[in-house]
């Protein structure tokens, strides 16, 4: 076998090298030197530069914090994914579906049309919420796990959830043009529907297939670029408030 | 990652409760973490800052689907690892379209609003060479090799967990830690300590 690479090195150094690359390095007196070295930098990068905070800090995070955060109400995980999202996924959908129905000026009674701005604003705020949530199920998948069929009944409970709401507005998206957002919550829906209706228990190879689905077409990145650039949007669509209100 | 200490469990479950006194422990406990892990990524005390005050909120959001069997400190800190990347998408898009707002009209002010990843004077002054090189070096890694470096080196998070946060598949992930660690020791090459250098040698 030829020495190890600086690569290799890396491996080995954060403890995930393979059993050839440990079996190497414990008899070539070559690769422990240049370990040697490797091992000086990355010590040598402990010493970085990052500003000090002190006890001052984190009561100053506290008080920025402290009006902001939202009450917690905490009921058991399980307990609250299955009973009471199912009664509340009706819900979810009755909401999106106004709201996506408001937004494209279908609702009647209202008096006064809103604003392009103003409709915008609501979309993002609701959308954001939605892929918010959508990424809580998606990092859930890729972290469950472990010996054993897996447990997807809450992940299961979600899905089944989410999905009206992320149909309609996929379908809002495709009305205003936002072609990207279309594509990225058609692939979501895809994967939603296929856990809403999958098996609340799975065997492991029919999970690892699952998330290698998510890791393949890369779902939960375009969803976090979706998200990002919701945020994004919604505070140019704030800035261009306050700039309005100033002048 | 170390272990979950009894004291947040307590006070992780006192805050569910509606102990408020106990929020307020969970940020003096960990705020100071979460602004190093922040800086460390994107470079900038001011983004650090907001990272950290989005991240206690988001947490205290989501507080209800923390698991009792996990450790709250990888948990906090997995959320400050994805508000920071989202910081550094944003600020990309910024300077992005500054660029391109500056092409157009051949503005030089707008430029200087443009974060500086080089160190201040001041942190020249104040700081050790060494130090003061190995953040000049950090700052030169694009966002996403800093990130991946800095999960893995600092955080002793597996691949795994870093490809997940920076919506990455694994051989990414793994590689962008290859390209820091190459980049870091071209830079700092010649501030190794000597022994090492003559080993180099």
């Amino acid at each position: 076998m030829n020495h190890l690479s600086e690569d290799d090195l890396v491996l080995l150094f954060y403890g995930e090298a393979d059993d050839d690359l440990r079996a190497h390095f414990g008899g070539c007196a070559e690769c422990r030197s240049a370990m040697g070295t490797l091992e000086s930098l990355l010590a040598t990068l402990r010493e970085d530069d990052v500003p000090e905070r002190g006890e001052e800090f984190s009561r100053a995070i506290w008080e920025r914090v402290k009006p902001q955060r939202a009450p917690v109400a905490f009921v058991p995980r399980r307990a609250r994914v299955l009973p009471v999202a199912r009664r509340l996924a009706p819900f979810a959908a009755l909401a999106a579906s106004l709201l996506v129905a408001f937004l494209l000026g279908r609702a009647s009674h209202v008096s006064e049309p809103i604003t392009a701005g103003a409709r915008e604003r609501i979309l993002l705020v609701a959308v954001s919420e939605h892929l918010e949530r959508t990424q809580m199920v998606l990092v859930e998948l890729q972290n469950a796990g472990g010996n054993g069929d897996v447990d997807l009944s809450s992940e299961r409970q979600w899905a089944q959830e989410l999905v009206p709401s992320n149909r309609l507005y996929r379908q809002a998206a495709v009305r205003a043009g936002e072609t990207g957002m279309a594509n990225v919550l058609e692939d979501l829906e895809r994967l939603l529907v296929e856990v809403a209706n999958g098996p609340a228990r799975v065997s492991p190879a029919a999970f690892e297939e699952i998330q290698k689905r998510i890791e393949s077409q890369g779902i939960l990145f375009k969803v976090r670029v979706i998200e990002s650039q919701v945020h994004e949007r919604q505070r140019e669509t704030a800035r261009d408030v306050r700039n309005r209100l100033a002048s | 990652m170390k272990q979950m200490e009894v004291g947040d469990a307590a006070l992780v479950a006192r805050a569910r409760a509606g102990d408020e006194s106990a929020l307020q422990g969970l940020v003096e406990r960990h705020s100071r973490a979460v602004f190093r892990l922040a800086y460390r990524m994107t470079r900038n005390e001011q983004d650090a800052e907001d990272v950290v005050q989005e991240t206690f909120l988001k947490a205290f959001k989501r507080l209800d689907q923390f698991e009792d069997k996990a450790n709250f400190g990888s948990w906090i800190y997995r959320i400050a690892a994805n508000c920071s990347y989202d910081t550094l998408r944003g600020r990309a898009r910024r300077e992005s379209k500054l660029v391109r707002d500056q092409d157009d009209q051949g503005s030089e002010d707008q430029m200087q609003q443009v974060p500086t990843s080089e160190p201040s004077p001041e942190r020249l002054v104040m700081s050790g060479e060494v130090r003061t090189r190995v953040g000049a070096a950090m700052a030169r890694l694009s966002d996403r090799e800093r990130s991946a470096f800095v999960l893995r080196h600092f955080e002793q998070m597996s691949t795994r967990e870093i490809a997940t946060i920076l919506g990455l598949d694994e051989g990414a992930a793994k590689h962008s830690v290859f390209r820091a660690v190459k980049k870091l020791r071209a830079a700092l090459e010649p501030y190794l300590p000597q022994a090492a250098k003559a080993e180099a040698l």
